[in-house]
Order: structure tokens, then sequence, then C-alpha cells
């Protein structure tokens, strides 16, 4: 492929890989104290149709977001309640959540199917740095969302490594028993950290149904939310290596219908389907490779139950 | 506080009871008032794959119901919403039988056996199947030839794109698709043979991201016209969103794109319901496969966008004119395929059959049919 080919595919790239980013690393926040959340696609689904709503109704796209973020965070807090409060099955929470996401979103939005959306995010390009070459149409020139995934991606990351919040955090998904020892509310670390993970699977929703589409179709997010999930795996419960991991997976996506406009011969089905390889292929390396060095954080999936210490 | 606790259980018991003994009371009112209706009225039930709120497919099928109860006042219809086809629809059939409609309307593929089951346990009930293939003495299939209208769309592309690039984002390799962009490429090529048209599969009906995607990829390949054969209108809003034009599908859906939307091939089922129901109370109704065109109105081209000259729309007319008087259709030969060789003799037409069958691209197309 040619340069002149390559500046707008990496562009759709990113804007393919944000959604999956913004629910990635909410899902690795979620999963650093602990907590399984397979609700991400659900959570993203009302957000997606929140935001959504609410923007038709303000007729501003802020208030849209706060409602996708107002509505994924509602629906951690159940997955908080039943995980963390009763003490349920994880598993069996968030594959609830997913079903109960995809029924709600399509009931909430059945009179908004297919409506031009009132005020949707579009491109603003940030002066000076839009104009180094290469670089500068491929980084600088998206929805002001799209910087404010990466933006909080490497917050995130920070505050993991680099503050003793993040060693909070991380304790309680490690050795939760240990944590308690030292004084650090493990039920509260859960509850914040599934509900961020809400909050960020809504905003994940939402860049679909306000930025990138922009409208409303029922089951929008089309399996989006698992390949989330599956990226926080790939990703090694890193930040960082999730907003690669999150460009990598839209690449994938972009690159099967530039494979196709440039006439190479390649099935389309087998391109659709190299998303969902890869993921696998992921699966199998990083399961193989955790024998030897840990990365999941150990209690992942696990009821911290003091008495049972 | 004990006593009182089972005081109170016992009011509210009383109060349950009371409830529903005045609420079964006027349930069988209500009942009553329903069968003297019954007399009068014709029920007529849909069942429909999606909703609605689509813009696409099945609101297409909404607009043709609403249009049948206009049209017959004696109709009544009732819709049942998100029936998953195969085994399942079934029981949401035979609830509309039971409901008393006495023709019943099914609008995707995957209906077909289901239908034909309920069929046999109600002969004296009517069912108009969309887009099936199997019929039976009160079972009728119904479809329509939209690929005149795509090629009366692909003359409007053709006359419209100044990079003789067209662009055409379709859902999945199945005969329906590819005649539909066979047909939009020999309208394109009519007006302007040396444009092409090249087609990406999304391989999906209803995923607008991907749709988008797929469309983003053919503006990025310079193309300048984009057209669709999916159900969301996420192609037309790319095109607006670079600013370029775009032909929309199953609705008029210039309200998504104003700037970039020059016209949409539309369904139009309003007046073959009207037909065929009114065939039924008249006792004259036939089982049918019934493939209607232009000349029945059941395919047809929303109004043309105010950008195009005058002469494009005339000669949209007149063609439109030469296929509503069985003139001439759309597969009239010599057709080409990819390769150039001649697929349709000089003069000749492809039959139903061979375009149900459809697996070769003609020539100006660009692209491949997945295998």
């Amino acid at each position: 492929m040619e340069l002149s080919a390559l500046v707008p595919f990496l562009a759709a790239a990113i804007v393919a890989g944000t959604p999956i980013l913004f629910a990635a690393v909410g899902e690795v926040m979620a999963e650093r104290s602990g907590i399984l959340n397979l609700g991400v696609e659900g959570m993203m689904l009302v957000g997606a149709v929140m935001g959504f709503m609410i923007t038709i109704v303000t007729g501003n796209h802020w208030t849209g977001i706060i409602a996708a973020m107002a509505g994924g965070g509602l629906m951690a807090l159940i997955h908080a309640f039943i995980t963390v409060t009763l003490k349920g099955n994880q598993v069996v929470s968030g594959l609830a959540l997913t079903i109960f996401g995809t029924g709600v979103s399509g009931f909430l939005g059945k009179s908004y199917q297919g409506m031009p959306t009132a005020d949707p995010f579009t491109p603003c390009v940030v002066p000076l740095l839009s104009d180094i070459p290469v670089l500068g149409p491929i980084l600088f020139k998206q929805d002001v969302l799209v910087y404010i995934s990466i933006i909080l991606a490497l917050g995130f990351w920070f505050l993991l490594y680099r503050t003793s919040w993040g060693l909070t955090i991380r304790s309680a998904g490690e050795n939760p028993a240990a944590a308690d020892a030292v004084g650090i509310s493990v039920s509260r670390v859960r509850y914040l950290c599934t509900i961020i993970g809400g909050i960020m699977a809504g905003l994940g929703g939402a860049y679909l149904s306000l930025a990138y589409v922009p409208s409303w179709q029922e089951n929008l997010t089309a399996g989006r939310g698992w390949i989330a999930v599956a990226l926080v795996i790939f990703a090694l419960w890193n930040p960082l290596r999730a907003i690669a991991g999150a460009y990598l997976f839209g690449g994938v996506e972009a690159l099967a219908f530039r494979l196709q406009t440039a006439g190479i011969q390649i099935s389309s089905f087998f391109l659709s389907m190299l998303p969902y390889l890869l993921t696998i292929l992921v699966l199998v390396l990083v399961t193989v490779r955790l024998r030897q060095e840990a990365g999941a954080p150990l209690a992942l999936g696990v009821p911290y139950d003091r008495e049972e210490r | 506080m004990m006593r009182f606790g089972k005081l109170g259980i016992m009011v509210l018991v009383l109060a349950l009871m009371t409830a529903l003994v005045v609420g079964c009371g006027t349930a069988d009112q209500g009942d009553k008032d329903a069968a003297k209706d019954k007399a009068e009225e014709f029920k007529v039930g849909f069942i429909y794959i999606g909703a609605p709120g689509d813009a696409g497919w099945t609101y297409a099928h909404d607009q043709g119901r609403i249009y049948l109860e206009e049209k017959i006042p004696e109709v009544k219809t009732m819709t049942l919403e998100y029936v998953p086809e195969g085994g399942d629809a079934e029981r949401s059939i035979e609830q509309l039988a039971q409901e008393g409609c006495k023709v019943i309307i099914a609008n995707s593929f995957g209906y077909g056996d289901p239908i034909l089951e309920v069929a046999k346990r109600y002969p004296d009930i009517t069912f108009l199947h969309c887009s099936g293939l199997k019929t039976d003495t009160n079972v009728s299939t119904y479809f329509g030839r939209i690929y005149q209208a795509r090629y009366l769309s692909g003359i409007v592309a053709g006359s419209m794109t100044k990079n003789n690039k067209i662009g055409y984002a379709a859902a999945y390799p199945i005969p329906e698709v590819v005649r539909g962009i066979n047909a939009f490429t020999l309208g394109v090529r009519s007006v302007n043979p040396d444009a092409t048209v090249k087609v990406v599969w999304a391989l999906t009906w209803v995923d607008a991201a991907k749709e988008k995607a797929a469309a983003e990829s053919l503006i990025d390949a310079k193309c300048d016209v984009l057209a669709q054969h999916a159900d969301t209108p996420a192609v037309q809003q790319a095109a607006e969103e670079a600013g370029i034009l775009s032909i929309g599908y199953n609705s008029d859906m210039s309200k998504f794109a104003p700037n970039a939307n020059l016209t949409s091939p539309v369904w139009n089922w309003g007046p073959y319901y009207v037909r065929a129901i009114q065939a039924v109370m008249d006792g004259t109704w036939k089982s049918e496969e019934y493939w209607g065109g232009v000349e029945d109105g059941i395919v047809d081209l929303a109004p043309i966008s105010d950008k195009v000259p005058a002469n494009v729309k005339q000669l949209v007319a007149d063609k439109k004119a030469d296929i509503i008087d069985g003139k001439w259709d759309v597969f009239t030969g010599p057709v080409k395929d990819q390769s150039g060789a001649v697929k349709v003799p000089e003069a000749q037409k492809m039959t139903d059959a061979e375009m149900l069958s459809f697996e070769w691209f003609v020539e100006g197309v660009e692209g491949t049919i997945p295998k």
C-alpha cells in the first residue's frame, strides 16, 4: 500500500479502535480490582442508546455523553452490588447484564432507530499539529472523543502504576486479604473500579452512536464489547498496551474494506473473520505465557469474603 | 402489631379479589364488544422481522400496512415485531391465526416453513410470504423487481459522477444483491460507459458502524457517488460527511443526507397489499408467485434531488416508461460479464430463473463475488 493510502487507513483504524479502547480501559480497571465484568457489551449498548436519546432531547452532545456515562455506570453498579455485596458469581452476573442491556437498549431506543443525530461529534482539527506530514492527518484531525480516550487511557495507566491509589486497586485484585489487613476497604475499591469500568463502557457505546456512525440501531455495538473484554487479556491488563491493541483491532476492521477497494483478491469472508481469529490467537498465546509469569490479577473473579480468610 | 399485620394482609387479599372480579367483569364486557366488531372488520396480521423504526425494510412494509388501512376501511391490522426467523416463528403466526386474522403477511425469507405448517392447520386463512420460495393453495409468495429501480438510480449516479468512480456497499454475496449491483451498473454505463462501480462487501445487514467503515473505504478509493444494499442509513451519512453524493435504498433516505442523497430505489408494498386483500375479500384470490415491477408500482424511485439536471430526470422517466410498457427490461442483451464475454446475446432477455440465481458480475463492476 502506498503512503497516500496508508494515511486514511491509519486514521480509520484509530476511529474503529476508539469505542473498543474506551471499553477495554474501563475493563482493565475493573479486572485490576478483581472484578471480571462480562457485561461490557450490554453496558456499551445502554450507553449508546442513552447518549443518543438525550442528545436528541437536549440537542447537545455533551449532555448525551453524561447520560451515556450514567447509563453504563448504573449497569455496573448492579454488577458491583451482585458480585461485591452479595458475592454472586461474576460470570453469571456479567452475562445476564449483557443480555439485559441488549434488551433494554432495544426497548428504549425503539422509536429512535435510524434517526439522524441532533448534534454529532465532528472532527476537530488541532491547529499546527495537524500540519505535520503523515502524523498530522492521522492523529490530529479526529473528533474530540478520540483525544479523550487516549488521555483517559494514559491517565488510568498513571493512576494504576504511579500512584498509591493504583497500588491499592491492584492489591485488591491480587491479594484482597492482605489489602484488607492493611486497612484497605476491598469492597469500596471494587465498587469504584467496577463503576468506572461501566462508565467507560458507556462512553465507548456513545462514541458509536454520537461520533462514529452516528445514529442508533438495535444492537449497534455488534460484538465490540466482547472484543474489548478479549483486548484486556491481549493488553495483559495494562491500559497502555490497550491503546496499541485497540488500534490493531480497529486496523484489521478497516483493512478488510481497504483490501477490497484495492482489488486484492482475498475473500471478504476471510477478512471479516480476522479480528476474531486474532482474539483467539492472543488468548492462546497469553494463556500459554501466563503459565510462566503472572499477568492476570490473582484474585480476578474471586469474591472476597473476610470470614473465609 | 402481629394482629394488625394479619388484618392488613386480609384487607389486601380482599382488595385484590375485588379488583380481580371487577377486572374480569370489564374484560368480559370488552370481549363482547370485540365480538360485535368482528362481524364488520376484516383482520390482517403482519409478522415483522424488525420494527418500523428501522427506516428500511420493515419501515417500508409498515408504510404498506398503513396504506392498506387507509384504502380499505374495513381492514384492521395487527403487527408482531422482531419475530425471529425459523421454527419459533410458528408460535407467532399461530397467535395471529387464533386472534382471528383472515390474512397473515410475513415479511422475511426465513418464515417459509413455519408459514406452510400453520397454513395446513388453517386452510381458511390466506398467507402472503415476502421473498419466499414455496407456495400452497392458501400461501402466496410476493416480491418486487427492485433491480428495475436500481437501474434507474444507476442512470442518476452515472450522470452525476465526476471521477467516473462509483462505490457500492453491499451486504452479502447472494443472487438478490448481485442482481442489484448488476442492474445498477448497467444503468450507470448506459449513460457513462467510462464509469466503474466498485463493490465492497460489508457482510452484514444491520451493523451501522461496519457499513460506515465500508463507505469510508470507498470514499478513500476516490469514489464520488456511493450506493448501498444494506438496511441502515450509515452509507448516506458517510457520504454527507465527506461532501460527496449518494443513492439510498429501501425508503427515501434523503432525510439522513439532505445534501448527498440523490434518490433511493424504494419499496412500495401498499398497492400490492390492497390488491391482494381486496381479492381475498371478494373471494377471487388465487395462490401465486408474484414478482412485480415498476409497472405495478411495487418498486419505484424516491423523488430525485434538484441537483440532478432535468435532462437526466427525463431520461429516467423515459426508461421507466419503457419498462412499464413492457418494451424493454434491464437484463436485455447484449450483456457482458467482467471478462467482456457476452452472457446475454443481442435482443434476448434473461429469464426470471436466471435472474434469481445470478452469480456473476456484469462488465464495469470492480470487485469479486466471494465463494
